[in-house]
């Protein structure tokens, strides 16, 4: 009963409101070496814009567009992406998630104090976007699951 | 001659309306406005780790506590009941 649509007006604003917020957890996930977040706030505004969509649209029509499966295989695929680029620095250079790649003319310096170029810190954007996706796809899975099987319990 | 600093007073505001929140939050029968006070306790504590310097923290307070808890909370009182001893 409560689960159907909401009106046209919240319908537009959530759907109007969903990229931009979406654009600003991809910032905060990007400047994570820089700036105050990383890889698990961004991934929070992310999965609370899709919490948004779930409550305009209702459960099952964000189901029919981004299944649960696909959200899992996300979150799955940003863990594998951790560990990958942790090993290649255990084989590449010393130890567990030695920093590989700092030193690199595409990746840059480690940044230092003020104002440091975008493509700095080595790896770290990197994992920083490997725990955004993993953050992303599981904080949305575990909210748009309790949203289907909420409404098949109040329905029995 | 008192002076008054104005970081303390604004640590003052906040300590008392984060507490009159969650006492509301308690005590309200209507179990979707306890949620709505949550959110309004967690929005302030993300301001006061603003101003204590971690601003982090306050991210990911404003993030999960405000908008992700809230959303949980919601839906998990849309399959149960909404007045506390109702049946």
């Amino acid at each position: 009963m409560s689960d159907e649509k909401m009106s046209v007006i919240v319908q537009t604003i959530a759907g109007m409101l969903f990229p931009m917020v979406l654009i600003f957890s991809f910032y905060v996930i990007l400047h994570g070496h820089l700036t105050p977040g990383g890889g698990f706030q961004g991934g929070a505004i992310g999965a609370s814009a899709v919490a948004l969509l779930i409550v305009a649209y209702g459960s099952k029509t964000i189901e029919k567009k981004m299944a649960e499966e696909n959200l899992s295989i996300f979150e799955s695929l940003g863990g594998l992406v951790f560990v990958i680029v942790a090993i290649a620095g255990f084989i590449l250079a010393s130890a567990f998630l030695s920093n590989f790649l700092v030193g690199e003319p595409l990746f840059g310096q480690i940044p230092g104090w003020g104002e440091s170029p975008l493509n700095s810190g080595g790896f770290l954007p990197i994992l920083n976007i490997a725990v955004g996706m993993k953050v992303i796809g599981g904080l949305s899975a575990i909210v748009l699951m309790l949203a289907l099987v909420s409404r098949e319990v109040k329905e029995q | 001659m008192i002076e008054i600093n104005l970081f303390e007073v604004l640590i003052v505001v906040l300590s008392v309306f984060m507490i009159a929140s969650a006492v509301i939050a308690v005590w309200f029968k209507d179990l979707l406005a306890s949620v709505i006070s949550l959110a309004a306790m967690s929005l302030v504590l993300s301001l006061y780790f603003y101003i204590l310097h971690a601003p982090d923290v306050a991210i990911a307070e404003a993030g999960v506590g405000a908008a992700l808890t809230t959303a949980i909370l919601i839906i998990t009182i849309r399959a149960t009941y909404r007045m506390e001893g109702e049946k």
